[in-house]
């Protein structure tokens, strides 16, 4: 596509047909359409090998019997069709229910973790848009979860929700006497919510970080004409913040959506190799399904099928949300 | 801005593979060669001290020695006890390994699967010694049977029952329980206050899967059948998984807490700073030490036996425990390596580390040393002489021992929040676990 909206540019900006000798001119086309190309060429061999290759050896695989057996030789692992996908999507197994299981406790964890993430980062970037003592100092101190190690920070939460050396516990028991009993965080009913405080306190400074780049490019006299025609904080946020910052959360939700759902080292610092029922995302499923029982081409195809429901939700989320930001506009 | 960001949903698509695009396909280049005829071999070594760098410092001097009779140079990592079989794992696909390495020995039929390991065939074991030096018990966890064994036993260990001598007398107990019931009724004795009767560390899943696998032993039960099928969810495991849940769902001798130990050293911890009365645990002297008890201060004896066996039921109180050494199939210095288990299987190497360790020699010729000659060191001698059960001798092994491990993380987290305990969740849960391990393989 890239390559056709090159072409079509070059077409309108090439000179008008006054033609020199035809097969010069053609070579010094070549050169000019070239030249960019052969510039980007190291950058697009790098991406192959990083990226493509990789993703192709994952699809691959996900059409093999790659056990135990074969991981030495892949290559001698038998085909196995369809199978592979058949026994991720057949709900009527336990694998299959468990990963049904697993999809639906994602979705629930990502709405909750993008929602509250956007609203608290949202809600800070506006709390530090007008100036005043110590505004740099508080956004610097925001910034720190984004800035901490995924495991440092999963880890710290996981000491944190111990049951009985925890400051959590000892927050709500000791001092302030909540619960009778101290609730465990990492097991059972809680780990949800243990993952979901954990998630959130990992993601939001990242909405902060980009609601505040995007407010800065709201022109201020917007704001004045609104205080102007007498519109309160409310409506001016409703009104003028809100629909200015469109395009910048429009980007944000879609990225915090792809990095929540995939999330990994948060459930997996936190629980270790086997997570609670009530926290069994789909990363971990299929890492448990790839590593623990040897069965990588069954990971691979649950890694497929991940990748294309991803690939389903960001086209449907950007159709739907350029069709509706072309007919505001 | 956007771009990179696309990138993320195939991150994890990406993760499985490129572990194995490294190499899967592809020959391993080995470690490094010969340098003026002295090779450099590569040895990864399980952490079997307190830490990484106790580790370290056991090691050092034994491998100085090994260079300085040989002329082999070993380079040495110690891996963390939960990356070790991931290490493993990507060492056999991508053929890039070390060139001798130690393993779990209940690992031993899994990884023998792989294809990764060299065969320890007998002209092999005659260059690096005799087979008959080594332990009966431990020579049998070196594979499956009838195949040609994939390692050597390097170091032995069995469970047995650990106690605190002080809380015992305070209770008025005048011996340790040698039954199941005099446990559970000496446990219930053993806790008021702040102390428990035993600690269990309950989302391990290799430490369950051991006790999982020796109280399905004493009940009759199996977890495979000859053919090498899972059978889970047969009444007799499901009673004896019942039986060791119930310490902290129906006995309440243990604290609900410990459903959430998961390291390895949380149980170990417990016992040694006397919050619980009772551990039963592999070869702790090292770690009991570390965490300032004193010998004196605790027994330790062979794990209790039902007062009568049910029907079928085997007198095992103990899994062959160990750590075996193997050698890489891919290694360019298969000389040097199999001198270096030759060393590390020596008399005076075996007794030097075994006793840094706290664990028990591999070979017969070492035990006249004094350090195992005492009386733990005979009960754990004992055990394995006479009722250790080795682990099922199966390629999935290590898939079974993480599947039934998380059971019991389960059955432990439903028992520590008051859920109910019952014959039916305990085999819904195994039903469970044997569908997937099936599907697995």
């Amino acid at each position: 596509m890239a390559a056709a909206t090159e072409a079509a540019r070059a077409r309108v900006s090439a000179p008008p047909p006054t033609p020199p000798p035809p097969t010069r001119r053609s070579w010094e086309r070549v050169r000019r359409i070239g030249l960019p190309y052969l510039l980007l060429l190291p950058a697009v061999l790098f991406e192959l090998l990083v990226h493509v290759v990789p993703m192709l050896v994952g699809i691959f695989m996900s059409f093999k019997q790659l056990t135990e057996f074969f991981i030495r030789n892949c290559s001698a692992a038998p085909s196995a069709g369809l199978g592979n996908y058949r026994f991720a999507l057949d709900v009527n197994s336990a694998v299959g229910r468990n990963l049904l299981h697993s999809f639906w406790i994602t979705c629930g964890f990502t709405v909750l973790t993008v929602g509250l993430s956007w609203l608290i980062g949202t809600g800070a970037a506006l709390l530090m848009q007008d100036p005043f003592r110590g505004r740099r100092l508080l956004r610097t101190y925001f910034l720190i979860p984004y800035a901490l190690p995924a495991y440092t920070a999963a880890i710290t939460w996981e000491f944190m929700f111990q049951r009985d050396t925890g400051l959590v516990n000892t927050l709500l028991v000791h001092d302030l006497h909540l619960f009778k009993q101290p609730p465990f965080w990492l097991l059972g009913g809680n780990s949800f919510w243990a993952l979901v405080i954990t998630a959130v306190w990992r993601t939001w400074p990242f909405a902060f970080l980009v609601v505040t780049a995007g407010l800065q490019n709201i022109p201020g006299d917007l704001y004045e004409a609104a205080a102007i025609d007498g519109a309160g904080v409310w409506l001016r946020i409703r009104s003028i913040t809100l629909p200015q910052l469109r395009p910048v959360n429009q980007v944000l939700v879609l990225v915090l959506f792809l990095w929540t759902f995939n999330d990994f080292n948060t459930p997996y610092v936190l629980f270790g190799n086997v997570p609670p029922p009530q926290a069994n995302l789909l990363s971990l499923q299929i890492y448990d399904t790839s590593f623990q029982s040897w069965n990588f081409g069954s990971g691979s195809a649950m890694s497929v099928l991940l990748l294309v429901f991803l690939l389903l939700v960001t086209a449907a989320y950007l159709l739907v949300t350029n069709r509706r930001g072309n007919a505001d506009a | 801005m956007r771009r990179p960001l696309h990138r993320r949903p195939v991150v994890l698509a990406l993760a499985a593979a490129t572990a194995l695009l490294t190499g899967a396909c592809g020959s391993g280049s080995g470690s490094s060669s010969a340098s003026g005829g002295h090779p450099t071999i590569t040895y990864w070594a399980s952490d079997q001290g307190s830490s990484i760098s106790d580790d370290v410092r056991v090691l050092t001097p034994e491998l100085t020695r090994f260079t300085k009779q040989t002329g082999i140079n070993v380079k040495l990592e110690v891996i963390c006890w939960n990356d070790l079989l991931n290490r493993i794992l990507a060492a056999a696909s991508s053929g890039q390994g070390p060139d001798v390495v130690n393993i779990g020995n209940t690992w031993s039929a899994s990884l023998q699967a792989t294809g990764a390991f060299q065969p320890m065939s007998s002209d092999v074991m005659k260059q690096i010694g005799d087979s008959g030096r080594f332990l009966p018990g431990a020579l049998a966890a070196t594979g499956a049977p009838g195949k040609e064994p994939v390692g050597v036993p390097l170091y032995s260990m069995a469970y047995a029952l650990y106690y605190n001598k002080a809380m015992f007398q305070a209770a008025g107990i005048a011996n340790p329980p040698t039954t199941w019931d005099e446990f559970v009724t000496d446990g219930k004795k053993l806790t008021h206050g702040n102390q428990w009767g035993v600690s269990v560390e309950g989302a391990s899943t290799s430490e369950n899967a051991h006790h999982a696998f020796t109280f399905s032993q004493q009940h009759g039960g199996s977890f495979f059948d000859a053919s090498g099928k899972p059978t889970f969810d047969t009444p007799q495991n499901v009673a004896a998984i019942k039986q060791y849940v119930d310490f902290m769902a129906a006995d309440k001798i243990a604290n609900p807490s410990d459903a959430e130990y998961s390291n390895g050293t949380e149980a170990v911890q417990d016992f040694a700073t006397g919050k619980a009365a009772m551990l039963l645990w592999q070869t702790a002297d090292a770690s009991l030490a570390n965490y300032g008890m004193k010998p004196s201060q605790y027994g330790v004896v062979p794990v209790p036996f039902p007062a009568s066996l049910p029907p079928g039921g085997k007198r095992a109180d103990s899994i062959v425990a160990g750590i075996n050494l193997s050698v890489f199939a891919d290694t360019k210095n298969k000389d040097a390596a199999l001198k270096f288990v030759k060393y590390m299987t020596s008399r005076q190497t075996q007794i030097e580390l075994n006793k840094a360790y706290g664990s028990l020699p591999s070979v017969t010729d070492a035990y006249s040393d004094p350090a195992f000659q005492t009386p733990t060191a005979q009960v754990f001698q004992k055990v394995l002489d006479n009722s250790a059960a080795p682990m099922p001798a199966v390629p999935q092994e290590s898939q079974f021992e993480t599947a039934i491990g998380g059971v019991l993380k389960n059955l432990f987290a439903d028992a520590a929040s008051g859920k109910a305990v019952t014959d039916q969740t305990v085999a819904a849960q195994l039903n469970q676990a044997q569908q997937q391990l099936q599907a697995g393989g």
